[in-house]
């Protein structure tokens, strides 16, 4: 995997992740670029698309659109597998995730993501191990006050974002 | 809802992103963000000593201005002190922050990488993950220096914990991608391919990609991969579905292990070993038949991870290219699925069949789908859909369906997108010249082309049917016939125009018998149009003109008059105005034995790969024209060359081909023009233009 992307129906970037060494500037085009390109699907298209040389992967889950690019050899139906395992991850770890969880929570996306997947391949595919692996970091950290973010969360301005829906 | 204490919260990081979400614009925004920004600075330049919590909060804000879009030039200091922190979510965000704004500060980079060594040699797995995690995230050459030589170490001694053992095969693969050179092979090796029998499926799938990776670079130091994959493919297809555990995705097992073994054996060829091929055999064979058994869950994750399993298992088949029974059963396959109502499954059947149409077992099996792939280029509704279509029509071409084929291609090129246009117009161009039985079929089709999609014809294709109309005596009549017809439509294209142009010149005396395309009659037609064109299309249609005069001495004064008119004479363009003066004066002073030979028409062009499919493939789609193609064009090529060659011209160079690759701007422009001097030169005329330029006038005078 070269890169994915998390972003809203609004175009708004939720999380970035790159496993190809690329200036910032590069990245900014290709987000612009590719965002542009997958939010122009309509619903009923297939979830894969030929980009520069690259293959996209995409899936939509509530608002927010996950999106793989891959290279020419690699396997598009296991890219939608391993997308919908991260959310599986994210959706466990956080109880029925939402946009929302992984805009306040983004370095915890992070931290997920990267028991799951590293330099781009599958490191982990059981997702009791990976759960269990981020369970223990967690228990390694100071523990304190309630997560305040519930707050923020009630009071945010905005759509209700629906939950992804996954039914597990 | 969010389970509760997922560890500290960072109340004024969760206040700051709410703050931001609710700016109702932009400049609100950039305002807010820089009020903490130059806050966040003042505290870290302030006298009191950040504690970790606070500086941990602070580099956490940074990295979220940062992945907002926004600039950051500070905090790098910070983020690496953090590193050094023994509390755990610390490293983690100073981490987080070096791998996402990465610094070539080297006493940054070195102050990093010491604090990588020292979570490297803790012998906490939590902590060497985190940094064997931030190595991989990060890949730079300093690291690769550093740890290049650690890592391997790590993965495979024997009290590594499986995470770590994880991370490293990963963290490891990473750095071999960025920096081949450091990462060298060694004792290790041998011990890496072990990995595929460890009991922890993790680590198996963590180490196969790194062994992927290395095995194509190095595939003699790791073939015995291949056995040990085979084995663990065939133990898993061959599972019950409970045998795996957490290892099983929604009935499916190990889905992503299968698959990541299945592309480890596609970097070999198929086992010599008889046991070991006869066991591989048989689970592709079980991998093709599960296809054909009743799903064991509606799922739609089921039916992927499984059909991922059966793609990757067709890749391998179609790779290996040697069992006739397992191309023909991977071809029904497709074929089934090319009618599957998931439009997902029906782009990669058309996408995976156009591998399967090059192999010569297969080719067959695939044609008997043509009808169902031009069914799916008329109607699909997702345009990548309609383009694999597209691909495969290409890939399945042969004699006795090139001119079905061609034919459906160019009546989708008319409501083509135009991002594909100038690929499928190569596409067309190259069937219809490598099927031709008939050339006037291929005449009209590229003029088809040129008509539908002018824009995206290439000089390539255009080159490419004058030459092939200049080397094949018996369609010269057709295609001047034809150009001329193409002619007479009131908006056609330029390229139109150069090739009629062109070939009017050359070939207007086999048409010139019939009053309705008399001399005359051709020549207004091509001057008609004369004011719409480009400089380099009008270049080419002096020289049209010139060969008129030499073709038809009753279109001399007319054509004279025109060349002597100021807007010919007293052109801006110096190319235009020194072909009309001297083009005049030769008209004027040749005799027509002189005027005859200069003008003598253009012998054949000796054969050369055609420079259409070379510049397909360096257009690198799928279904982009293999090397063997290539081989393959230039060979049969040769049976275009109808004259032979007409000798005695010692200018033909090997070297420059006037349809060779190279676009004309590397030319200098026709400067090798006729060149008249005061003094009477002694013309030595050559019969090939040295240069690519698009004027194919192709002749050149040396004045000795």
């Amino acid at each position: 995997m070269q890169f994915m992307l998390l972003f809203s129906r609004q175009g708004k970037l939720r999380l970035q992740k790159w496993y190809v060494p690329l200036s910032d500037k590069e990245k900014k085009k290709i987000t612009r670029e590719l965002v542009q390109t997958v939010l122009a699907r309509k619903p009923k298209m297939c979830s894969f698309l030929e980009w520069r040389d690259l293959k996209i992967v995409y899936k939509r889950y509530a608002s927010l659109y996950f999106c793989c690019a891959i290279e020419d050899q690699d396997n598009e139906l296991i890219t939608l597998e391993i997308i919908h395992r991260y959310v599986e991850l994210l959706d466990k770890y956080f109880g029925s995730v939402c946009e929302l969880d992984i805009i306040f929570n983004f370095e915890k996306a992070y931290f997920i993501l990267d028991e799951f997947l590293l330099g781009g391949e599958a490191q982990e595919t059981s997702k009791k191990n990976v759960l269990k692996a981020i369970e223990q970091a967690d228990l390694l950290q100071e523990v304190s006050t309630e997560v305040y973010y519930h707050h923020c969360k009630a009071t945010a301005i905005g759509v209700h974002h629906r939950v992804f829906g996954l039914s597990l | 809802m969010p389970a509760v204490s997922k560890g500290d919260g960072m109340r004024g990081l969760a206040v700051f992103i709410s703050d931001i979400r609710n700016c109702k614009s932009k400049e609100a925004e950039i305002k807010r963000i820089n009020k903490e920004l130059a806050n966040i600075r003042s505290k870290f330049k302030g006298d009191k000593a950040l504690d970790g919590y606070s500086k941990k909060k602070y580099v956490c804000k940074l990295l979220f201005i940062f992945l907002l879009g926004h600039d950051i030039d500070f905090g790098h200091m910070e983020a690496v002190n953090l590193l050094s922190s023994n509390k755990y979510t610390e490293k983690q965000i100073g981490y987080l922050f070096i791998s996402v704004l990465v610094n070539s500060n080297s006493e940054l980079i070195r102050l990093i990488n010491n604090a990588i060594k020292n979570d490297l040699s803790s012998r906490n797995p939590t902590f060497m993950c985190l940094a064997l995690h931030c190595i991989a995230n990060v890949g730079s050459r300093e690291m690769a220096e550093a740890f290049a030589g650690e890592i391997p170490r790590i993965l495979v001694a024997g009290d590594t914990m499986d995470s770590v053992k994880q991370s490293a095969a990963l963290c490891l693969l990473r750095l071999y991608k960025t920096s081949p050179d450091l990462v060298l092979m060694g004792e290790w090796t041998s011990r890496v391919v072990h990995l595929l029998n460890d009991q922890h499926m993790g680590v198996v799938t963590a180490a196969i990609s790194l062994i992927t990776c290395l095995s194509q670079k190095n595939p003699d130091e790791f073939k015995t991969c291949v056995s040990l994959a085979v084995s663990r493919l065939s133990r898993i297809v061959s599972s019950a579905s409970t045998d795996l555990q957490d290892y099983t995705y929604y009935f499916v097992p190990a889905p992503w292990l299968s698959c990541k073994l299945l592309r480890l054996l596609q970097c070999y060829p198929p086992p010599e070993d008889g046991a070991v091929k006869g066991r591989l055999v048989e689970c592709l064979e079980t991998i093709l038949n599960k296809a054909q058994e009743p799903p064991k869950s509606k799922k739609v994750q089921h039916s992927n991870a499984k059909n991922a399993i059966l793609f990757e298992a067709i890749s391998l088949i179609i790779h290996y290219d040697s069992e006739p029974n397992l191309l023909v059963r991977a071809c029904n396959q497709l074929g089934q699925f090319l009618q599957h109502r998931e439009t997902n499954l029906r782009y990669l059947a058309l996408e995976s069949m156009c591998t399967l149409a090059s192999s010569e077992f297969s080719h067959e099996a695939v044609k008997t789908h043509i009808e169902t792939v031009i069914n799916a280029l008329k109607t699909e509704r997702d345009v990548s859909v309609r383009q694999r279509a597209a691909d495969l029509l290409y890939a399945m071409c042969d004699r006795s369906n090139a001119k079905q084929i061609v034919a459906e291609m160019l009546s989708y090129l008319e409501t083509a997108d135009y991002s594909i246009r100038e690929e499928m117009v190569l596409k067309v161009a190259i069937l219809a010249e490598k099927y031709a039985v008939d050339y006037s079929w291929y005449v009209d089709t590229i003029l088809n082309l040129i008509r539908i999609a002018g824009d995206y014809v290439s000089e390539e294709v255009w080159y490419r049917v004058i030459q092939i109309v200049i080397n094949r005596d018996d369609v010269q009549g057709y295609a001047a016939k034809t150009v001329f017809e193409a002619l007479q439509a009131p908006a056609c294209h330029e390229n139109m125009v150069k090739v009629g142009g062109y070939i009017l010149g050359e070939f207007g005396n086999l048409i010139a018998g019939d009053p309705r395309s008399s001399p005359l009659v051709q020549f207004n037609l091509l001057h008609s149009k004369f004011h719409l064109c480009s400089v380099p299309t009008r270049a080419l249609l002096l020289s049209a003109y010139i060969k008129f005069i030499n073709l038809f001495p009753e279109t001399k004064s007319t054509i004279q008059e025109v060349l002597r008119s100021d807007s010919q004479i007293r052109n801006s363009d110096v190319e235009l105005q020194q072909r009309a003066v001297e083009y005049l004066k030769l008209s004027s002073i040749a005799s027509t034995d002189v005027l005859a030979t200069v003008l003598e028409e253009m012998p054949p062009f000796p054969e050369r790969e055609s420079s259409i499919l070379a510049k397909l493939k360096k257009k690198k789609g799928p279904g982009a024209v293999s090397v063997n193609e290539l081989e393959e064009g230039k060979r049969e090529g040769g049976e275009l060359n109808g004259g032979g060659e007409r000798g005695g011209d010692s200018s033909r160079s090997g070297a420059l081909s006037l349809l060779s690759l190279l676009s004309p701007s590397q030319h200098p422009p026709s400067s090798q023009c006729l060149m008249l001097h005061s003094r009477a030169p002694r013309m030595v005329a050559l019969r090939r233009s040295h240069c690519s330029s698009v004027d194919l006038h192709g002749f050149t005078c040396l004045f000795e």
